[in-house]
């Protein structure tokens, strides 16, 4: 609580110490009238011989001029008046000092006469304070003095006094704030001037000082530092004619401008009702709103409203609007040619297939059974059953059926037109059967062929082959010699002359993967020495000594008599899966797995003077026709393509290829379509084997 | 071999291009400078055609500049402007810093301010130039105008724009070059020919916007500064081709009868009003010279040979079509009910030739009352109407608006009041052979040709009919791959039931079709003959085709979908 009391105390001395600054600052407001007032009281017999009035004023207390006295020094001088206002305290002559310097010492401050002001014994404690408060009934209205170190009471002016000044009222009771005010400068001319006071010498020399300032302002404006102020320039919204004289000239520095594109014209579903077909369903809306912003087909989705009036504010105007600006000025340009063809000029003008006949286009004949490929004499398939079955094509009736005791996985007709050979691939074994279908001479040749053998064949010996005669029943069938191989023949191929017969056994690691047998002589040989890569198929040059080996890549041509490779072409495949040798010998068609089918002409590159990407799936094989200018390619999806080839002498002038025809017909089965394809040697049709046990010939 | 080893990326297509960084150094502008300097200057990236090349080897997103525009920026004297406004700012802040008003006062009076005319001049170097760029501008004109008066910006930037649209209106009133409108959902699209020029704007609904945090307007104040200088000078040039004053003025009738009213003082300030006049759109515009009337400027006949005959004969057709068109609501009263969007409809109308008012309180400008009895429509935009004129017709807003598309004035039956609108479709679509066309639209176009609409029954009827045309036509398109498929599979059906012997049937040779199925066979081979690329284009431009014709299909089905639904709605009403 005491705690309490002194704050309380405190404050009200900080109160009082406004009270008097307020005292101070109103003292100079209302000097004049007091002064008036108060003067003719004190300074009346003064009045006379003064120029200068020192005015004493008294705050009317109970202890007379104790408590503040204001030196008003007025000094009159030449009819204008300067007030002074010096508030003292003319008991302690310490003056305005913080009173706590005399803290340590027992006075206070000094008199008038230079005596020491002591302080009053204070023996009051707390306690004393306390019972004070608590019994003297003046004390809310005693204020401690530090100037004197005494406690004043207050009178009942004096708190009254501090009251109207902390209300902000004015600190004598009888002042009118509100007395109608004196004008001395009135709107009326006067007879006698205010003043009489001549006029300074200041007033009419030009300033010193304003010239100093003018001259440095003209300064700064020559030297532009500072603009005098512009003229409203309201030049934003006056227009005139930009364009009155133009000039072309100015149009060759934009080049390489390329005007922005326009924004799209609106379509029928931006319309606030648009037809019923434009509007999403609940998918599409579904699907809109799944999908990212930039998927969408479009960036809003359409409304209907039955009227106009319903019609709300667009929510994206404005993004709209703002990408369009960015797009303005962000977004790279680049001149695009738009290709605006007509797909139908796309389209290379081909020699109608109609000109280039014949060729074969209707499947005039099939016939069932397990068949993996086919060679044309009279017409010879094999099959998976052990069999090779002979056909007559004219009457389309099976000849012959042998049964070789295992399945055949390629088999060829003799070339030679005198002589009538079959050589099958069977697992290792080639077999060169003499089915005795052709008339006597024929037979009779083939016999002395065969004979040739018989004599040649004791002197040589060929260590992984071995050649032996077929006997018994084989013989009976018409198997007349058996050539043993140490692995499974993939492919035996004849030469154009009828007297050689190249077999291909892949392997990787091992050279021995082609031989070439001479059938005369029963002598067989291994041409290369060396591997060089999976070895697919093989094919003798039809008139010159050379010898055809595709392996997966590309396809070696080696000469047979130097004995040395002569070109190697890149079939830009990757892996080769058939080869055929054009009748003239200057063309090689090559198929692959991966769909394509090559064209080399010998004469121009190593790599394909075409390829053409006709088939779906891998190409099984392929056949030139040995007269008419055309070849075949079958493919796993079930179709043969045949394809007009002219080949010209005139060696400037590069071949001629049309696709004539899609043979449809194998059903595809084990994703197996046709698996072999060959032409008849006379005529043009073609016959072909599929996956699906059938061998159609198409005429 | 003698000379230094030549280095990488210093000649070719490198030398040309420079990256937006490199750029924004040479110039020596901050990036929000380089910005605005490329919208005033028009200034775009290019995509070189070889990137990587250009990029020095990497493959870094970059942006690339022509080199020569950036040269071309180093002389702007509008750099200079803003390196002056970048010290007024710094002055400024300094200024206040110090608390020296004065200088404030005298900074501010002295902010540096900059003109675009010469980049309008330059960017533009003819007028047509300009006009065929003034699609962006009166876009964002138009948007501006709408803006309300505080915050995002100036309020004299929203007052020039509101102006010069407002004086773009009335040039296209004047010179009656509206040729197409549509209401969309975002706005109404307005095409007009201006000298020879289409130029389409989109005005927004007249809503205030709700200002999006992600759009940043200083990029948009930049173009718009840019866009009102170039509108200005179009306009001036536009309104003195047709002998108009510039700054516009009303005809000195009209001011008179305006003044008559003499209740402007309701509507606004003294110094906007004369705007909110020339924005009532109601009154024609003072010419320099007052002339009667103008003189329709006749095709002067040539002697020309036969081929150009027709083409003349074509164009007079059409020239002749254009002035119908323009005559389109001349001596017709239009009354415009308060909740209608007014500005449009009375641009509309006005542009047509149509007298146009409006009630007093809407807008400045009526002309005449809601009991004028010579008011031949009035367009309403509510369910009902309690007091109804027997000698006007009542219609919804649409009616005018597609009456423009269609060139013609539509049967009002349709657009009476309470009546379902039929779609309101957009005149910007032309329809080639091929795509789908809406049922409504055929019906215009019939109506175009001056054929009288049928009754209803047979109008479905007819539809129905157009429906079997069109999807028979689609067979059409189709019938080449079906043919073949059709044919493969009877081959290969035959070969596989061959094999039972049965009864043969009589194979009709159909000489038209085995001649079609030769064609086709043959087509697919040539197909099969294709170099690598041009087969890769070819089959871009059928998997095209082939969806658009996909997208045609779904349209026609959902149409039919909805039609079904809705007669059968119609018959369990019945």
């Amino acid at each position: 609580k005491e705690e309490e009391e002194t704050k309380e105390e405190e404050d009200l001395s900080d109160s009082e110490d406004s009270v008097f600054s307020g005292l101070e600052d109103s003292g100079s407001d209302s000097a004049d009238d007091d002064e008036e007032e108060e003067g003719s009281d004190h300074k009346g017999p003064e009045k006379d011989d003064l120029k200068f009035v020192c005015t004493i004023m008294t705050c009317s207390n109970p202890k007379g001029c104790n408590l503040f006295d204001s030196v008003q020094t007025s000094a009159v001088y030449g009819g204008s008046i300067h007030d002074v206002v010096v508030l003292q305290d003319i008991r302690n002559t310490v003056g305005n000092i913080p009173m706590e310097w005399y803290k340590d010492f027992p006075h206070i401050g000094y008199n008038l006469d230079g005596k020491k002001i002591y302080k009053p014994i204070r023996n009051k404690d707390e306690l004393d304070d306390f019972l004070d408060k608590m019994e003297d009934p003046d004390y809310w209205r005693t204020v401690h003095d530090k100037q004197t170190g005494s406690d004043i009471v207050l009178s009942d002016e004096q708190v009254a006094l501090v009251n109207r000044l902390q209300r902000g009222q004015f600190g004598d009771v009888n002042f009118n704030e509100y007395q109608p005010q004196v004008e001395f400068f009135s709107q009326d001319v006067m007879l006698h001037p205010v003043t009489n006071r001549p006029a300074d010498k200041r007033s009419f020399i030009p300033s010193l000082i304003e010239k100093e300032k003018v001259s440095k302002l003209v300064h700064a404006i020559k030297m532009g530092w500072i603009k005098p102020r512009r003229t409203e320039d309201d030049s934003r919204g006056r227009y005139y004619d930009l364009w009155a004289n133009e000039d072309s000239s100015i149009l060759a520095k934009h080049k390489m401008h390329l005007p922005a594109p326009k924004a799209p014209l609106p379509g029928h579903q931006e319309s606030y009702n648009p037809p019923p077909e434009y509007l999403f369903t609940d998918e599409e809306r579904a699907l809109w709103e799944q999908q990212d912003a930039s998927d969408r087909k479009l960036p809003f989705v359409p409304r209907k409203f039955s009227s106009l009036r319903q019609v709300p504010a667009f929510p994206r105007f404005l993004h709209e609007r703002f990408e369009r600006c960015l797009d303005l000025y962000l977004c790279p340009r680049q001149r695009k040619m738009r290709v605006n063809v007509n797909p139908e000029d796309l389209i290379p003008k081909l020699p109608k297939p109609k000109d280039l006949q014949p060729f074969p286009t209707t499947q005039s004949l099939w016939s069932g059974s397990l068949y993996q490929c086919v060679s044309i004499r009279s017409m010879a398939g094999l099959s998976d059953d052990g069999t090779v079955r002979f056909w007559e094509v004219r009457s389309s009736r099976c000849m012959r059926t042998v049964q070789v005791g295992g399945a055949v996985k390629s088999i060829a007709w003799n070339p030679n037109p005198l002589v009538c050979l079959l050589a099958v691939a069977r697992d290792s074994v080639v077999l060169i059967l003499s089915p005795s279908l052709a008339d006597r001479q024929v037979v009779l040749s083939t016999e002395r062929l065969l004979s040739g053998q018989r004599e040649a064949e004791s002197t040589e010996e060929v260590g992984p082959v071995t050649w032996s005669d077929a006997e018994g029943e084989e013989l009976s069938q018409g198997i007349t010699l058996k050539i043993q191989h140490p692995k499974a023949v993939h492919q035996v191929t004849w030469h154009a002359k009828g007297d050689y017969l190249a077999s291909v056994m892949p392997d990787h690691s091992s050279h021995l993967q082609v031989f070439i047998h001479q059938v005369s002589r029963r002598r067989s040989q291994n041409p290369f020495r060396k591997n060089k890569g999976l070895v697919q198929c093989v094919s003798f040059h039809p008139v010159r000594p050379y010898f055809f080996v595709g392996t997966q890549r590309s396809v070696r041509i080696y000469n047979l008599v130097k004995q040395e490779m002569t070109k190697k072409l890149q079939a830009n495949s990757k892996w080769i899966s058939s080869m055929a040798v054009h009748p003239g010998g200057d063309h090689v068609i090559c198929g692959s797995y991966d769909c394509r089918l090559s064209w080399f002409d010998l004469d121009l590159s190593t790599k394909p003077y075409k390829m053409l990407r006709h088939h779906k799936k891998a190409v099984r094989s392929v056949a030139y026709h040995r007269l008419y200018p055309l070849f075949a390619s079958a493919s796993d999806d079930g179709s043969v393509i045949v394809c007009h080839g002219t080949v010209y002498s005139d060696l400037l002038q590069n071949p001629l290829i049309v696709p004539v025809k899609v043979l449809r017909g194998h059903v595809i089965t084990h994703d197996l379509g046709v698996l072999d394809v060959t032409f008849h040697p006379t005529q043009p049709w073609i016959f072909s084997s599929g996956a699906d046990a059938t061998i159609r010939l198409f005429t | 071999m003698g000379g230094l080893q030549k280095k990488k990326y210093e000649r070719g297509s490198v030398t040309n291009y420079i990256t937006r960084n490199k750029a924004r150094k040479k110039l020596q502008l901050s990036l929000p400078d380089f910005r605005r300097l490329c919208i005033l200057k028009g200034i775009y990236p290019h995509e070189p055609k070889h990137k990587k090349k250009v990029n020095k080897g990497s493959t870094a997103p970059r942006t690339f500049y022509l080199l020569k525009d950036i040269r071309f920026l180093l002389h702007e004297p509008i750099v200079g402007k803003f390196r002056d406004y970048k010290v007024f700012v710094r002055k400024l802040k300094k200024a206040y810093g110090k608390t020296e008003w004065t200088a404030v006062e005298r900074l501010k009076e002295n902010k540096p301010a900059y003109k675009l005319d010469h980049i309008v001049k330059e960017r533009y170097p003819s007028f047509i130039d300009a006009l065929r760029d003034i699609d962006d501008a009166l876009c964002m004109g138009f948007l501006f105008s709408t803006f309300a008066r505080t915050g995002k910006c100036h309020v004299e930037t929203i007052q020039l724009c509101r102006r010069l649209t407002v004086e773009w209106m009335n040039y296209v009133i004047a010179s009656r070059s509206l040729r197409k409108v549509f209401i969309s959902i975002k706005g109404i699209y307005y095409q007009a020919e201006v000298m020879g020029q289409l130029t389409t704007w989109l005005v927004p609904y007249q809503f205030s916007h709700d200002h999006p945090t992600d759009v940043d307007y200083r990029v948009m104040a930049t173009f718009t500064e840019l866009y009102t200088t170039l509108l200005g000078f179009i306009n001036f040039r536009l309104y003195h081709s047709l002998n108009l004053l510039y700054p516009p003025k009303l005809d000195i009738k009209a001011e008179s009868e305006l003044k008559e009213e003499g209740d402007d003082d309701d509507y606004a300030m003294n110094s906007e009003c004369y705007l909110e006049k020339l924005s009532a759109l109601s009154t024609s515009l003072a010419r320099v010279v007052s002339t009667a009337e103008d003189e329709e400027a006749q095709l002067d006949k040539f002697p020309v040979e036969e081929e150009d005959l027709e083409k003349m004969e074509a164009r007079e057709m059409e020239q002749k079509q254009l002035e119908a068109h323009k005559k389109l609501f001349e001596g017709l009263k239009f009354f415009l009910n308060r909740e209608v969007p007014r500005e449009s409809l009375a641009f509309l109308i006005r542009c047509f030739g149509g007298e146009v008012s409006w009630d007093k309180s809407v807008c400045i400008g009526s002309a005449y009352e809601v009991t004028d009895e010579t008011i031949t429509h009035q367009i309403v935009d509510r369910p009902n109407i309690d007091k109804q004129y027997i000698n006007r017709y009542y219609i919804q807003p649409q009616w005018v608006y597609d009456c423009v598309n269609a060139k013609i004035l539509l049967p009002v039956e349709d657009y009476f009041l309470g009546v379902t609108l039929p779609p309101h479709l957009s005149p910007f679509v032309e329809e080639k052979e091929g795509d789908y066309v809406p049922p409504e639209k055929l019906k215009i176009m019939a109506l175009q040709r001056g054929e009288k609409p049928a009754h209803e029954e047979e109008e479905e009827e007819e539809e129905e009919e157009e429906d079997d045309d069109e999807e028979e036509e689609e067979e059409d398109d189709e019938v080449e791959e079906k043919n073949l498929k059709k044919l493969e599979e009877q081959r290969s059906q035959g070969k596989s039931l061959s094999v039972k012997v049965t009864a043969g049937k009589v194979k009709v040779n159909n000489p038209a079709r085995m001649e079609q199925d030769e064609k086709a066979e043959e087509k697919r081979l040539a197909i099969m003959m294709m170099k690598k690329k041009e087969k890769y284009l070819y089959d871009k431009i059928m998997f095209g085709k082939k969806r658009k014709i996909r997208e045609t299909n779904k349209l026609t089905a959902k149409r039919k979908a909805h039609d079904d639904a809705e007669k059968s709605k119609k018959k369990t009403r019945k």
